[in-house]
């Protein structure tokens, strides 16, 4: 590394031999070497095999049921994030600190716990499930409970990643175009919903990604039923428990390789956002 | 103030709007959370100390706290290094690095368990290696460590690499220039930058630490009073038809995150003040 340090006289600032030294350590040892671990466990099927494997009809079962879920939830967190993002910026009202730091709640509450909760308060004796199973909705142990738990889980993705652009943003404009006639509707569609919708997008695909592969949630309401609610990551642990690690690893292969991809989208339109938040959040 | 702007016609806006939210925050978070510790005490003041003083609950916050104090330390070293290099010098591949450290995040935790299983897992290249040592890294306390390093570490480093961006390095030079040593800038420039985003990193790394499940549960093999955190526990005392049980151990868990929040938002008023 001596090599770029000659090229920058700029550097005056000590420890860069040292800390780019122990990054590369960390990374290589905690991230990359267990990854191609797996690269290479799973290089060693032939690709009929592998092919086999990844799509069983109940591997392909589980990423139907587990993409719909992640999809639905994020979808309706995209909402849910939008409007929470709007009146903890916008609005001024009592509660609306305690309301914000709640929002943080599923990122601070064990998946565990909030499966748990989740599901004895969405099962048929429970404070909600009671009153959906008067119009004969089931959500706990059924494809609506990993929604629900998705949706839980992955929460502050949109209201965190829009909040800091609507704060910047400011309400000068939508002022100014409503000074300028412009109904509520207009107004949201033709001057916000532009400047924000970098930051909508990424929140909606971070909610995404955790929500595919989101687990601890998902297996307490779920129910696993193969071919009905088995999302993908339980499907992994399935092949674990019966020691056919080799098919876990190609799965997993799939769920990495789909995660990688997104992490790389999610992480370019971040930057097309960053003008207007100023620096990497 | 924005609303006395606004016309009449979008008087209706504003409250419509905050009721719904306030309502399905209520209906989505608060409510859950209430019911946490109606659950978990409805076995009563009696009930709740009889299961905290089973000695399988004991353990499993014994190993909770282990894997979380071992867990925080190592990435808080490596976060603040990490974040050193990454916002201090600029060289070929900084975004690159960036994006790696971003990977736990993406990653599903039952994935992450399955890494580290493949790779010192008896199957694995090391299974020799640590045989002859005598080493068990999986089903043991090692690997619920090792698991759990991997899927907290970015947090300190996202917590740091926005904050160090912006405090930029002049300081740190003229300190270096006027002849102080690397660890000298660290500890009496960088480091009071930098506390209230540290300790902001460290507290969620500690609440990903205490509470994560996936992961752990594809490297412990759950055994009872051995390898059995707090969450793998709840999951445990569920299957044996302790509800209760299970909720007072969620119950506990719920503690520190509601903990981690107030903690949290002192940190960033903290952090509001010193930008």
């Amino acid at each position: 590394m001596t090599f770029y340090r000659s090229n920058n006289s700029k550097r005056v600032l000590p420890g860069f031999g040292i800390s780019l030294g122990s990054s590369l350590f960390f990374i290589s040892l905690v991230i990359l070497l267990p990854i191609t671990g797996l690269v290479v466990q799973t290089a060693e099927l032939s690709w009929a095999q592998y092919w086999a494997i990844i799509s069983d009809p109940r591997v392909v079962a589980s990423y139907k049921v587990t993409a719909s879920a992640a999809a639905v939830a994020s979808i309706f967190n995209l909402f849910f994030g939008l409007l929470m993002a709007w009146i903890l910026t916008r609005y001024r009202f009592p509660g609306r600190v305690l309301l914000d730091g709640l929002m943080d709640l599923p990122f601070a509450l064990p998946t565990a716990v909030a499966g748990l909760t989740l599901a004895a308060v969405f099962s048929t004796q429970g404070w909600f499930g009671q009153y959906l199973a008067l119009w004969d909705i089931k959500v706990s142990y059924a494809w609506l409970g990993i929604v629900v738990a998705m949706t839980f889980t992955s929460v502050p993705f949109v209201v965190r990643t829009v909040q800091p652009v609507l704060e910047e943003f400011g309400p000068e404009y939508e002022e100014a175009s409503a000074a300028l006639g412009a109904s509520p509707l207009q107004t949201f569609f033709k001057v916000i919903l532009p400047e924000i919708k970098p930051a909508l997008l990424t929140g909606t695909a971070l909610s995404f990604t955790r929500s595919l592969g989101e687990f601890g949630a998902v297996i307490f309401i779920a129910g696993n039923l193969p071919w009905q609610t088995e999302v993908t990551s339980l499907m992994i642990f399935v092949r674990l428990q019966e020691f056919d690690y080799a098919a876990a690893a190609a799965i997993a292969s799939v769920v990495l390789l789909v995660s990688l991809v997104l992490l790389f989208i999610i992480n370019g339109m971040q930057q097309r956002y960053q003008h207007i938040t100023g620096g990497p959040k | 103030m924005s609303q006395t702007t606004l016309n009449s016609r979008q008087r209706w806006l504003r409250p419509l709007l905050i009721c719904t939210g306030v309502v399905l925050t209520l209906l989505l978070l608060v409510v859950p959370l209430v019911f946490i510790f109606v659950a978990a005490f409805s076995a009563g003041i009696g009930g709740v100390w009889r299961n905290l003083a089973e000695p399988d609950m004991l353990h499993a916050i014994g190993l909770t706290l282990l894997v979380a104090g071992l867990t925080v330390p190592i990435n808080l070293v490596f976060g603040t290094l990490i974040a050193w290099c990454v916002t201090r010098f600029s060289f070929p591949g900084r975004r690159l690095l960036l994006t790696l450290i971003d990977i736990p995040f993406a990653v599903s935790p039952v994935v992450a368990g399955l890494l580290y299983l493949l790779l010192y897992g008896s199957n694995g290249p090391f299974a020799s290696l640590l045989d002859q040592h005598d080493v068990q890294l999986m089903f043991a306390w090692p690997g619920l460590v090792m698991v759990t390093v991997f899927v907290s570490c970015p947090f300190v480093v996202r917590e740091l690499v926005p904050l160090m961006s912006t405090l930029g390095t002049e300081q740190e030079e003229a300190a270096v220039l006027l002849g102080a040593s690397g660890w000298q800038v660290f500890w009496h420039i960088t480091l009071p930058n930098i506390r209230w985003a540290l300790l902001y990193g460290v507290i969620l790394t500690n609440a990903r630490a205490v509470g994560e499940f996936g992961a752990v549960s594809v490297v412990s093999g759950t055994i009872r009073g051995q390898t059995n955190t707090l969450p793998l526990h709840i999951e445990l005392l569920q299957q044996d038809y302790n509800t209760a049980g299970a909720f007072i151990a969620a119950a506990l868990l719920t503690l520190i995150a509601i903990a981690t929040l107030v903690v949290k938002a002192f940190l960033q008023w903290k952090l509001a003040r010193q930008e």
